[in-house]
């Protein structure tokens, strides 16, 4: 069923307004985008991090569908557990209801610390859709780099200083290393597109086994931009091919979105003050090999997708 | 009716869980509980449990899988020893405080460093103030009749709390000795169906689990979580008290032996109530006063009827099976001391044995006799038993 917006307009929104995440949060606008597209009842994990924080503060809940926190690094096993459940009691007819299920984590909870469980449960085959949120640093704390935190961003552990400019390490492609665990659908995502991250998520949930979405998701807290510019700088992100949207279904790429014109990254380091050294004329080369980085993987992704690598 | 079977103490633990057919085991191998599990693991690859088992990359994915599937709605077990516990430690924790009745049999091991595959306590022993009940077993029996209680306790409307109940790796995991099960329909009667209130599955009702808790409301919840393992002493006398009925094998926080009149008593934990009781019985044959005392429950710790139970002793020596690091001796000596405050004249003092799977020989426990007897025991500081100096 194709998505519209006349008949979403109608839908409950299952996270309910009132949660403290900030204003403008582009992870709150992802898992209100996800939840939105689910057709089937579903049931919820969340790793520890701002999405929890935010919309859990007891006696209250944001949570209409049914919602677990355990801890930092175990959504995916928690999950794994949930849906265990699920199939025991299904089999023993003590559930009739189909009921699907998602887990979200934030890049701390996915690239880092919660990578080991999040592999494990997408091997061993369980039921669900995980869901990164992807903000690119430890946002709930303080905004300290992590796996996926671009190279020269300034974050609270990876300032700016006499000696360093920023991260000194590219992140982790962890939606390639995702494909590595050939499950059967994965794909990268940004709220800025949103026909096409709740498509994404329909098809994800259709599909049974494990599915993987990692979905930029700005934080303008951390990204140092105006909070009226969360969905601005993740548009930028994909115009300048730092975060293409694919999808891998079956093993089979499909590149969802070209940019007519590639516009260069530094266009996309000058919408954010994290990268606003960059923009100083010393720093021209290494804004040249980040440049150089985002072509070679752009091609790359084109050869995967089959597509024409031209200018 | 009940069988009889030569069984190990994981072949026990693993018959036991077949009987109770939970819904959901989730696991990792670790010596010396992979018995357990391979057992386990072989009765629903013969199809004749329905358990969902979840073979996870990690016994920290272990616990977290339990736990969510505790949470969904499902009867939910695992097992584990040693470093295995200590991955899991943090949500351990979790399971307690989100008052989730996961049953995990520990198969005790030494901690690391340096890494060692035998039994003592101290793996248990880092998670005695972690919220789960606690219950040692003494023998492969004691393993099985606890895993069956542990399921009432742990569900217990008045306790919803994890229960622990352990093992001694392989002294007791791997020893083959006699014991009576029950019929496979008498131990789904003793433990019911498990009907959770709040279950997540219920997508109808809604609820959040794991909310953030701040100054507000966190206090008042840990307050709540502390009257539930008060108020487990009861449920888990009242359950061993219906389990002895039903197999003529009662069970209460601990076990007498000898100690009516005696004027010196060991208290201990597991596998080496045998070997001491064996030595008293010699020692009683030579006139001697001696007895002894096997501490089963050891979480929620039942102060009171220890007391009343050795207070009137001359002196106890308390046996550990695990070093505190604190300079003065082993995790249960503290407790002990402590029940008997104001309440006993008895000294009492405090052995460290077994560390490592160290054997605990008749002469040690003699030696302590003779210790108590002729005053030589020193009341402050631990006395390291059976260790090279």
């Amino acid at each position: 069923m194709a998505i519209n917006l006349k008949e979403l307009s109608k839908k409950p929104i299952p996270i309910s307004p009132g949660h403290r995440a900030c204003a403008g949060c582009g992870s709150i606008i992802t898992i209100k985008l996800v939840l939105m597209a689910a057709e089937d009842p579903i049931v919820c994990a969340c790793a520890t991090g701002c999405m929890e924080v935010v919309t859990t503060i007891y006696p209250y809940t944001a949570w209409r569908v049914p919602f677990m926190h355990n801890a930092f690094e175990n959504a995916a096993a928690t999950m794994s557990g949930i849906e265990s459940a699920y199939r025991s009691l299904k089999k023993q007819g003590r559930i009739g209801k189909n009921i699907k299920f998602i887990a979200f984590g934030g890049d701390g909870g996915t690239y880092d610390i919660g990578l080991q469980s999040l592999s494990g449960a997408m091997e061993r085959g369980h039921d669900m859709l995980y869901v990164c949120y992807d903000n690119e640093a430890y946002m709930n704390t303080g905004i300290q780099r992590s796996g996926s935190t671009p190279m020269c961003a300034a974050t609270s552990t990876s300032p700016v200083g006499k000696a360093a400019q920023g991260k000194k390490q590219y992140p982790k492609d962890l939606t390639r290393i995702m494909a590595a665990h050939r499950i059967p659908y994965i794909a990268q995502a940004s709220p800025h597109r949103w026909l096409d991250l709740m498509t994404k998520v329909q098809k994800a949930l259709r599909i049974e086994g494990p599915k993987f979405i990692n979905a930029l998701s700005s934080c303008h807290r951390g990204w140092r931009v105006p909070m009226s510019n969360s969905l601005e700088v993740c548009r930028m992100a994909v115009e300048t091919c730092y975060w293409p949207l694919f999808e891998i279904e079956n093993g089979v790429w499909k590149l969802n979105y070209r940019p007519k014109t590639k516009v260069p990254i530094i266009e996309w380091f000058k919408t954010q003050k994290r990268f606003q050294h960059l923009l100083k004329p010393e720093n021209a080369p290494a804004v040249a090999e980040i440049q150089a980085d985002v072509d070679r993987r752009w091609s790359e992704l084109l050869q995967l997708c089959g597509e024409k690598i031209a200018p | 009716m009940q069988r009889i079977a030569a069984l190990t103490g994981n072949e026990a633990a693993a018959e036991a869980m077949r009987q109770i057919e939970p819904d959901v085991v989730a696991a990792y191998p670790i010596t010396p509980q992979t018995e357990l599990m391979q057992k386990f693991a072989q009765f629903v690859a013969d199809g004749i449990v329905k358990t969902e088992v979840v073979l996870v990359e990690s016994e920290h994915s272990a616990m977290s899988a339990c736990v969510g599937a505790c949470a969904a709605g499902a009867r939910v077990m695992t097992a584990t020893s040693s470093q295995g516990l200590a991955l899991m430690w943090e949500i351990v924790y979790i399971a307690a405080s989100t008052r989730l009745p996961i049953v995990m049999t520990v198969v005790n091991r030494a901690l690391s460093a340096p890494i060692n595959i035998h039994c003592d306590h101290s793996d248990s022993m880092g998670c005695r103030d972690s919220g789960w009940i606690q219950l040692y077993s003494e023998n492969p029996q004691e393993v099985y009749d606890n895993v069956v209680q542990a399921v009432r306790i742990a569900e217990h409307p008045d306790v919803l709390l994890p229960v622990m109940p352990t093992l001694d790796g392989f002294i007791i995991s791997h020893t083959l000795e006699r014991v009576e099960t029950l019929a496979d329909d008498a131990v789904k009667k003793f433990i019911g169906e498990w009907r959770p209130a709040y279950p997540l599955l219920d997508v109808d009702h809604p609820i959040t689990f794991g909310a953030l808790d701040l100054q507000d409301y966190y206090f008042e919840h840990k307050k709540q979580q502390a009257e539930a393992m008060t108020r487990a002493k009861e449920v888990i006398l009242a359950i061993g008290k219906e389990y002895g009925k039903l197999t003529g094998r009662g069970y209460g926080f601990f076990d007498e032996y000898r100690t009516d009149d005696a004027e010196y008593i060991i208290l201990c934990l597991g596998s080496a109530a045998g070997t001491v009781k064996s030595v008293v019985d010699e020692l009683r044959n030579r006139g001697r006063k001696v007895g002894v005392l096997k501490l089963r429950v050891f979480r929620p710790f039942p102060d009171g009827e220890l007391a009343r139970a050795i207070g009137h002793a001359r002196a106890i020596a308390v046996l550990d099976r695990a070093e505190g690091f604190n300079a003065v001796g082993g995790p249960l000596a503290p407790e002990v001391k402590s029940a008997l405050y104001k309440k006993s004249d008895a000294d009492v003092c405090n052995y460290v044995y077994g560390l490592g799977g160290r054997d605990l020989s008749p002469v040690m426990i003699r030696s302590v006799f003779d210790d108590l007897a002729e005053g030589r025991a020193d009341a402050r500081q631990a006395i390291h038993l059976g260790v090279r100096e």
